[in-house]
């Protein structure tokens, strides 16, 4: 299974009013695949993931999910068809507690039957929203209003609501950004036993190269928009290219 | 599956309102405080809609359009087709709006903020323009309403009194059933964080659309009723930009804590007016603008958040 291709992106270039923020991507992602996606500020991570997950439409080239072309596709039609993200800063809603926003995203991801007359109130969402509560490590921030907690739970919450609806691949926007030194490696754990056991595709930008040598399979790294290296982590942290534009040694 | 609708506190609370409020208007109260009464509750129901929009930042500076357009379906309705029965009445004033609503929802949902509550304002000035130039329409004189009837029989005060209490249960009930529902909650989530709800797989224009039909429904109900209970539509008590503004005054001035505040906001406002008017003919927008400002200063919640501190003072000592 580790060798099906889910997500493929092919001469994926995009511009704004002529400064090139992405050219000539070629990336392919296999079914449960670590992939971390590594560069400088501005060297195009962000950009990629945006189109990959319709938030940008690529300036030209394709994108496969599954075989299906999606190559511009709405966010929200990205999300139904499997392929959902979380975001650098958590996009949670502040004034509810934790399991409210966990439960309207379960909800949503029903998108028919009783659980949307009433999400709060119903019993089946409530039990699967525990579970991932459980899952994720924050059943006892269950009922606590999101703006009053720290940035790691608010992470663990964001990447919570992304993966509700069981995606194929999940794009993880810096989950480590903003979190304390002492809360990251106990925050991606959590991450990457989570979706380790629903064999979920992971593409995560990171900074921080201590979580990219310990957490994924494959390295690539941007630079200027384009892709320098995409290898394991040891061949890609120690490539002469990664160490001058991406590591700045 | 709708039983548990009822169970809700809101729920209750507004019904026992309602009832408390019928019991004293036909036992105790004088005929003009029942008219304020049917006033406030006939406005409320544009407050709720109002309410509705303000959940996810939305304010509309132009929502006499969709009063004005319920209040001259209704007199419309009469003039041609002999319809004065309240239930007609209110159904036409309520489809009306709500088919305006969703032809301009498809403009304004793509706007935030002021362009959105400009934007509204220009389309009800449009409609005033031109109503106040039609003469098919009684131009700057309006129209004037025959006395309701249900089924056939003409109803007296009281009972057009009670219907209208009717109708606002049942629209309440609506609202609150909608806002405990998955798009009901989204109406807070997309004030939140509308990036969120896109990537949750929802449409946020679509929801503020579905919420913008529902608010110019209720804004047209009330209309309706208004119309139906004062006997006269005119473009400038129903559709020009102080109404409006009016009606902004009063959400603020209610606060959106509950489906509740809006009737009581606008029972409120009533009261202030018609006292305001009786002592100070000459100063009672004064009168009114600084209670609002009173409101604002020392109760940005609104008058809900008064009560809801109200109560828990009550409760806290109870425990005590």
């Amino acid at each position: 299974m580790l060798n099906d291709t889910v997500l493929k992106a092919s001469d994926l270039n995009k511009s704004f009013s002529g400064i090139v923020a992405a050219k000539d991507i070629n990336v392919s992602i296999n079914q449960g695949e670590i992939v971390g996606i590594i560069g400088a500020n501005g060297a195009g991570k962000t950009v990629f993931v945006n189109m990959i997950t319709g938030y940008l439409k690529p300036t030209s080239g394709k994108i496969e999910f599954l075989g299906e072309d999606i190559t511009g596709i709405e966010p929200r039609n990205a999300t139904h068809i499997g392929l959902c993200r979380s975001f650098q800063i958590s996009q949670v809603f502040m004034t509810m507690s934790v399991k409210q926003n966990l439960m309207i995203a379960m909800s949503l991801s029903k998108k028919s039957g009783k659980a949307l007359l009433d999400p709060i109130a119903d019993e089946e969402i409530s039990k699967e929203c525990d579970k991932i509560l459980e899952l994720y490590k924050i059943m006892d921030q269950s009922n606590n209003i999101v703006s009053t907690l720290s940035q790691g739970i608010r992470k663990l919450l964001d990447i919570a609501m992304a993966v509700v609806g069981n995606p194929k691949v999940i794009l993880l926007d810096e989950p480590t950004s903003g979190v304390s030194v002492e809360e990251k490696f106990g925050i991606m754990d959590i991450v990457i036993a989570a979706l380790k056991q629903t064999e979920t595709s992971v593409l995560f930008v990171e900074h921080d190269m201590e979580i990219v040598e310990r957490y994924v399979d494959r390295v690539i790294a941007f630079y200027q928009g384009e892709i320098i290296c995409d290898a394991p982590p040891k061949v890609a942290l120690s490539d002469k290219k990664v160490i001058e534009y991406v590591l700045g040694h | 599956m709708f039983t548990g609708i009822f169970k809700d506190t809101s729920v209750r609370i507004l019904i026992t309102f309602m009832i408390v409020l019928c019991v004293l208007s036909s036992l105790v109260l004088p005929d003009w405080m029942q008219n304020n009464f049917m006033y406030g509750l006939s406005r409320g129901l544009a407050i709720l809609g109002l309410m509705l929009l303000w959940r996810t930042n939305l304010v509309s500076f132009g929502h006499a359009l969709y009063y004005g357009f319920g209040a001259y379906a209704v007199a419309l309705c009469q003039k041609y087709f002999g319809i004065t029965d309240i239930l007609l009445r209110f159904a036409i004033a309520v489809i009306a709006a709500g088919l305006l609503g969703f032809c301009l929802g498809f403009i304004l949902r793509k706007y935030r903020e002021i362009f959105f509550a400009m934007l509204s304002l220009a389309f009800s000035m449009v409609l005033y323009g031109l109503l106040a130039k039609a003469e098919f329409l009684g131009s700057t004189d309006g129209m004037s309403i025959s006395p309701s009837t249900l089924l056939g029989m003409e109803l007296t005060r009281q009972y057009l009194f009670y219907l209208i209490t009717f109708f606002v249960i049942c629209a309440a009930i609506s609202i609150q059933a909608y806002l405990r529902s998955t798009l009901g909650h989204l109406t807070t989530a997309i004030q939140d964080n509308e990036i969120r709800v896109e990537y949750l797989g929802y449409s946020v224009q679509k929801a503020i659309h579905i919420k913008y039909v529902m608010s110019a429904c209720l804004a047209g109900g009330a209309g309706g009723l208004m119309a139906a209970s004062l006997g006269q539509v005119d473009p400038d008590s129903m559709v020009n930009w102080n109404v409006s503004g009016e009606l902004v005054f009063i959400t603020i001035m209610s606060g959106w804590g509950n489906i509740l505040a809006p009737f009581i906001g606008a029972i409120i406002f009533e009261f202030i007016r018609t006292y305001a008017f009786e002592w100070a003919p000459q100063a009672w927008a004064a009168i009114v603008g600084g209670t609002l400002l009173a409101i604002i200063f020392f109760f940005p919640g609104g008058i809900w958040s008064v009560i809801e501190k109200v109560f828990n003072y009550g409760k806290k000592k109870n425990v005590k």
